[in-house]
Parts: C-alpha cells; sequence; structure tokens
C-alpha cells in the first residue's frame, strides 16, 4: 500500500513548499472557476469567458511594465473588459459574440504591444510564456491574500445572485417581467466570471483558464440537472482535477523526454476532457434535461 | 519598406486579407464568433508539435486546424455547441502547452505564432499559401448560395434539402483552411480580428450581400497594408495595429450605421467623416518608399 501511495505521490510531494502553495491557489481557483463556471454554462457564455481569459493576457502583460503583481492586472482588465462587453453588446447572442470578439481583438492587441515592451524594455522574457501558459510552481506566497479575496468576490457575487442570475439565465423576459434588473445582474455576472478566470490565469494559464471554466461546469451539467447541485459539483469536480494534475505533474519531473516535468495545464485539461467524456456516456444512458439558451 | 525582404510580406498579407474578408464575411452573417476565434488559436498548438517533429509548420497549422473543426462540428451536434467549441480549443491548447515543454524552443518564436510576425515569411512559402488561399475562395464560391441561405434563414434552406448541418461542416472546414494559411502573418491570436472586424464594418456600411462581401474584403487589404506599413515604421508588432484596426473599423461601422439611422433619410449623400479609419499612427498606405 505505502509503496503504491509512494508511485502516486512522489517523495517529498507534501513537503515542498511551491507544491503546498500551488495546491491552495489551484484550489482556491478551481473551486471558483467552477462554482461561476455553472452559470457561465447555463447562460451560454463560454465565449464570454473565453475572451475575458483572452483579455486577461492584456492585464497580466501590463502589470509586469508598470510592475504589480499579475493577478491585480488580470482581475483588473478582467472587469474593465466585462464593463465595456456590456456597454456595446446587443442582446442577441449573435451580436453578443461579435461584440465579445471584438473586445477581445482589441484587447490582445494591446497585449501584443505591451509583451513587445516587455521583452525590450525591462528584459523579462519569458514573460509570454509565463502569463499564457502559468507557474503554478512559481507562485509568490504574498500573493495568497489576494487570491483569496478575489476568490471570495466572485463567489459571493453567485451566491448573493444566485436565484436572479438563474432566473434570469433560464428567461431573460420572465426575470424581467418579475422586476430584476436583468442588465445589471448580466454584467455582476461577467465580473465573476473575469474573477474566476482571472485566478485560474495566474494558475494554469490564460491561455487554458477557460478549461476550468467550462469544463467541470460542463461534466457538472451532464450529471445533474439541477443547478445548484451542478454548481457544487463543478466546484468540487475542479478542485478534484487541479490537484490530481498537480500530482501528475509533480511526478513527471522524471518522464521523458526532457525529465524536467511536463505542464500542470496538460494534465488538468487532458483529466478535464476524459471527466467530461465519462460523464458524456454516463448521461446517455438517461434522458437530460437542457436549458437552451 | 519596400525592400526585398519585404516584398513577401506585402504580397501575403495582401492574399491573406482577401481571404479574411471573404471568409470572415460569413463567419460575421453565420454568428460563429467564437469557432472561428477557436480554431486558429487551436491551430497554434500545430505548429509547436510540427517544430517537435520537424515538419513544415504549414502541415502542423493545417493538421490541427482541420481538426478542430471536424471535432467542433462533430461534438457540437449534440450538446451545447459553444461548450463543444471551448472544449476543443482547451484539448488542442493543452496539447500545444505540452509540445511547448518539450522543446527548447526560444519564447520569441511562440511569441511570433501567437502575435504574428511579417519579416518571417519566405518566397518559398508564397506558394502554398497561394494555393490555400485559392481554395478557400473556390470553395466560398461555389457554395455561395447554399451558404448564404443556410446562415440567413436555415429552416427555409432545410426545406430547400440544404443541410445546415452539412453545411456548417464545410465552412468550418473552410476557416479551418484559411486559418492555416494566414496564421504565421498575424499571428494565432489575432487572425480573428481580421476576419471580424472588416467584414462587421461592411455589413453596416451596405445590406447587399455580394457588396459588403466586395467592401469587407476591401476594408481588410487596407487594414493590413496599414498594419504592416505601421509595423515597419514603429518596429511594433503587427499583431497590435490588426488587433486595434479591427476594433475601429466595427466602432465606425456601428457610428455609422447609428449616424445614418438617425437621420431621416436613410441613404444619402457621402458621410463627412471616413466610415472606416484604422487607428495605425500616420502610416501612409500609398507606396511611399523608405
Amino acid at each position: 500500500m505505502t509503496s503504491l501511495l509512494h508511485l502516486l505521490f512522489a517523495p517529498g510531494f507534501l513537503a515542498s513548499p511551491p507544491v503546498r502553495l500551488a495546491l491552495l491557489t489551484g484550489g482556491v481557483a478551481a473551486f471558483v472557476s467552477g462554482a461561476v463556471g455553472a452559470f457561465t454554462v447555463l447562460r451560454g457564455q463560454s465565449y464570454a469567458g473565453h475572451a475575458l481569459a483572452d483579455l486577461s493576457v492584456t492585464g497580466g502583460s501590463g502589470s509586469y511594465l508598470i510592475g504589480i503583481s499579475p493577478l491585480l492586472g488580470f482581475a483588473g482588465t478582467g472587469v474593465l473588459a466585462a464593463g465595456v462587453m456590456d456597454m456595446i453588446g446587443i442582446r442577441r447572442p449573435r451580436g453578443r459574440d461579435l461584440a465579445t470578439g471584438i473586445v477581445r481583438g482589441a484587447g490582445l492587441g494591446l497585449a501584443a504591444l505591451f509583451l513587445f515592451w516587455d521583452t525590450t524594455h525591462t528584459n523579462t522574457s519569458g514573460v509570454a510564456v509565463t502569463i499564457l501558459f502559468g507557474s503554478m510552481f512559481t507562485i509568490s506566497p504574498a500573493v495568497i491574500p489576494l487570491v483569496v479575496g478575489c476568490g471570495l468576490v466572485a463567489l459571493a457575487i453567485v451566491a448573493v445572485l444566485y436565484r436572479p442570475l438563474l432566473l434570469s439565465s433560464v428567461s431573460a423576459d420572465l426575470a424581467a417581467a418579475r422586476g430584476i434588473p436583468v442588465r445589471a445582474v448580466g454584467l455582476l455576472c461577467l465580473i465573476a466570471i473575469a474573477l474566476a478566470v482571472s485566478l485560474s490565469a495566474l494558475t494554469i494559464g490564460t491561455i487554458l483558464s477557460t478549461a476550468l471554466l467550462v469544463g467541470p461546469a460542463a461534466t457538472a451539467l451532464r450529471i445533474t440537472d439541477r443547478p445548484g447541485r451542478a454548481t457544487v459539483t463543478a466546484a468540487l469536480l475542479g478542485v478534484a482535477v487541479t490537484w490530481l494534475g498537480i500530482v501528475l505533474a509533480y511526478d513527471s519531473f522524471t518522464w521523458p523526454p526532457r525529465h524536467d516535468g511536463w505542464p500542470v495545464s496538460f494534465f488538468v485539461v487532458a483529466l478535464i476532457l476524459v471527466g467530461y467524456l465519462l460523464a458524456q456516456l454516463v448521461g446517455r444512458r438517461r434522458p437530460v434535461r437542457r436549458v437552451e439558451s | 519598406m519596400f525592400a526585398p525582404f519585404m516584398i513577401n510580406a506585402w504580397i501575403v498579407a495582401t492574399m491573406v486579407a482577401v481571404v479574411a474578408g471573404v471568409v470572415g464575411f460569413f463567419v460575421v452573417m453565420r454568428g460563429s464568433a467564437f469557432v472561428a476565434d477557436a480554431v486558429p488559436q487551436g491551430a497554434f498548438a500545430g505548429a509547436a508539435g510540427a517544430s517537435l517533429i520537424g515538419v513544415s509548420t504549414l502541415v502542423g497549422l493545417s493538421v490541427f486546424a482541420l481538426a478542430g473543426a471536424l471535432g467542433i462540428g462533430l461534438l457540437g451536434r449534440r450538446g451545447r455547441h459553444d461548450v463543444a467549441t471551448a472544449l476543443t480549443l482547451v484539448l488542442m491548447l493543452g496539447l500545444g502547452a505540452l509540445f511547448l515543454s518539450f522543446t527548447t524552443q526560444y519564447s520569441s518564436e511562440i511569441f511570433a505564432l501567437l502575435f504574428g510576425e511579417i519579416l518571417g515569411i519566405s518566397s518559398s512559402e508564397i506558394l502554398p499559401i497561394a494555393v490555400l488561399g485559392l481554395v478557400c475562395i473556390a470553395a466560398i464560391i461555389v457554395m455561395y448560395r447554399p451558404l448564404l441561405l443556410s446562415s440567413l434563414a436555415p429552416e427555409s434552406g432545410e426545406a430547400r434539402g440544404v443541410r445546415a448541418a452539412r453545411m456548417e461542416l464545410l465552412f468550418l472546414i473552410v476557416v479551418a483552411i484559411a486559418t492555416s494559411m494566414t496564421l504565421p502573418v498575424v499571428g494565432a491570436l489575432l487572425i480573428f480580428s481580421l476576419m471580424i472586424g472588416p467584414p462587421a464594418a461592411a455589413r453596416s456600411l451596405t445590406g447587399s450581400p455580394l457588396r459588403a462581401m466586395a467592401l469587407s474584403v476591401v476594408i481588410a487589404v487596407a487594414l493590413a497594408w496599414v498594419a504592416i506599413a505601421a509595423s515597419y515604421e514603429t518596429d511594433w508588432p503587427v499583431g497590435f495595429f490588426v488587433g486595434v484596426g479591427g476594433a475601429v473599423c466595427y466602432a465606425g461601422g456601428r457610428g455609422w450605421a447609428a449616424w445614418s439611422a438617425a437621420r431621416l433619410p436613410p441613404a444619402g449623400s457621402s458621410p463627412p467623416v471616413a466610415p472606416v479609419a484604422p487607428a495605425a499612427p500616420a502610416a501612409p498606405v500609398a507606396p511611399v518608399g523608405s
């Protein structure tokens, strides 16, 4: 038994400070992303989530330029972009996707410029890779309060707005008839998504934070149709895949071809997809009620 | 600016812009912004994989773009379309992260793939890019009517025997091909701006599909040229100018539409402000040698 445990958890796994830190921040990020992600999927806003993730590249690269914590950059641009998307967004889904894409394109253009300046002026090469693919094992401990704070704000938004958010996701007209400020609720939901995505961006990278946002939530919504249960399931699934991903990444330091470790992000994404496909197989046996947008 | 090493950039950028203008028109018509965004970004992983096993970048891009398009098309048939797109995208990006960790590539190459690099185009790359571009244009010409019908009115398209699902898959394949040729120039993250900004602007300027498509090509070519010229002058990444310029095109189109809707006679004299003015700082499009 111990030898089996040793095979899975390489010696020194839990004793290593970077690993403990990664488990903590990764867990918080995954939990928040999963919970917020359930609403992202229910509202059909995967694209907005993905665009917000890409946009946090802008904030991340800008933060290196002016020397603040990347998380502040991620979250700041995320919330700003959520506001802009809401401002120019049209209510119809098609127009919404277009507006989302345009904001994303402009933001990424700026990101290209910031990254260029990062590499030419501040001599921080490799910033692009850190921002895009995350830096789970090199997170500074000073960032923990900020991580927890952002996570709590996002969770608070979802918890406080749970019912109006759900109703306006299922039927915007019905929600409006009941006196729910649909637009404000939508904006707050986007802000929660932006915060969740910034947390994941810090851990598994901006490019892959869509995975933590959409993957566990889509899996959970395959397993159960109840929104409340799906939210909790998605959050727990997210934490599970992230922790397992960290374990595997730690093990992979002895794997070929470079004996330098495989990226955590890869394991997390692979596990998420395995989970989704398994849930799809299980879910096919019984009819799934879908809340179609 | 027109030194020999820049000529390839001008030729390729023009071809890329024409294809992006044509394909992008349908992307906007069909509202498939997410797909048009996901396929190039996922294809980026293919480029990383290609450099790992030592084949041409274009091959890696094409394989991943096609695989991504097929994955989105097939997964999207059951379940939510946007979720299928997101999951296919992250799968490809996850593989990309893995491939990148295997190579000891310089991060500048990754940067070029993501954000575009106009100086890296060799003469031997022009022919394959031109062939892929012609395939795209030919496919759009052949599919023009059914594609338009299934984009505008899927139900009546079905009634006339145009299968919406098959049309979607074919269109995704065209997007994939367009992606593979465009990516090395503009970069994975910003092709999308070239594909969506100009057509969105063109659509708010005119209602006729053919005229909108032609206008979208013109705007896309202008945008690409301005971006290259500005990038050459300032040494800033070309992606910056394409991304911001695309957004300016869109804003110009929206502004023009709002302005002409506010005037009571909807059609009329020439606008006092040019509706499309890419934000590139003072870079002449006219061939002024440097």
